[in-house]
């Protein structure tokens, strides 16, 4: 098929980043790391029901500072790509689709997923005492 | 009257009448996904600093049980679906996109598996 000299549109590293295109990359970045957590998840649930030691390895990894670093970026993460997945949800729903709708939207997503990962392991560690 | 071009039916492309059924798999484990994600992260701040003995009891009662696999079960539903996405638009090679779709599918179902498997196992034993 003769395509070689169709017009291209410019590509990404041409436009400024702005809120709308940074926060749609981070959803599918979040997306992606979420995914990845799983492993982490299902092999907790796994060293849960394999017994004691396995339990306490599994709790030891994910209490190193490592593990405690990955946890957090999952948490952010987690709750990201709720907040910004809700507000897809509206969209698809035919809400909020206005411009400045969607910048209102946008740092909302942006402020509940700080806010989220921010009272959970506060939650977490003045609760629990990691 | 068909609006399929002609080069379009004589391959055999177009609408397999499927069309909406990956975005609407993909809104529905979303939204099943926002009470699950709250009932998960609630509990487990819940459940930090607890013992073997204690994690394993709350996870093995049938109510946590049951939410962990419907946990489970839209969480990788709902990840195969974002990343066959991904996949679809990032790679372009025809043999190395199929292959990685394959694989990203067997993972997830797999993964899934061994999830639901220790709660039922933590349900029935624990």
């Amino acid at each position: 098929m003769a395509t070689t000299n169709r017009p291209l549109s410019p590509h990404l590293q041409v436009y400024r980043p702005q809120l709308t295109s940074v926060l749609s990359i981070l959803h599918r970045g979040t997306g992606i790391a979420l995914a990845l957590g799983t492993l982490l998840l299902i092999y907790w649930l796994a060293a849960a029901a394999n017994g004691p030691e396995s339990f306490a390895q599994a709790q030891g990894l994910i209490g190193s500072w490592f593990g405690l670093l990955l946890l957090f970026g999952w948490t952010f993460a987690l709750f990201y790509h709720l907040c910004n997945g809700i507000r897809h949800l509206f969209w698809d729903g035919g809400y909020g689709l206005e411009l400045p709708d969607v910048y209102r939207s946008g740092w909302l997503a942006v402020a509940g997923g700080f806010a989220l990962t921010i009272i959970s392991w506060l939650a977490g560690y003045f609760g629990g005492g990691v | 009257m068909s609006q399929r071009s002609p080069i379009g039916r004589v391959r055999g492309l177009g609408a397999a009448r499927d069309g909406v059924s990956h975005w609407w798999s993909q809104r529905l484990t979303a939204v099943a996904l926002v009470p699950l994600t709250l009932w998960f992260a609630i509990a487990i701040v819940g459940h930090v600093g607890a013992d073997h003995a204690a994690m394993t009891a709350w996870i093995g009662s049938p109510v946590t049980a049951g939410l962990f696999i419907l946990l489970i079960t839209a969480t990788f539903f709902h990840a195969y679906l974002g990343l066959q996405v991904v996949i679809e638009d990032y790679v372009h090679r025809e043999g190395l996109k199929i292959v990685s779709l394959v694989l990203i599918k067997g993972a997830c179902i797999v993964l899934a598996l061994i999830g639901i498997l220790s709660v039922l196992s933590l349900l029935f034993e624990g």
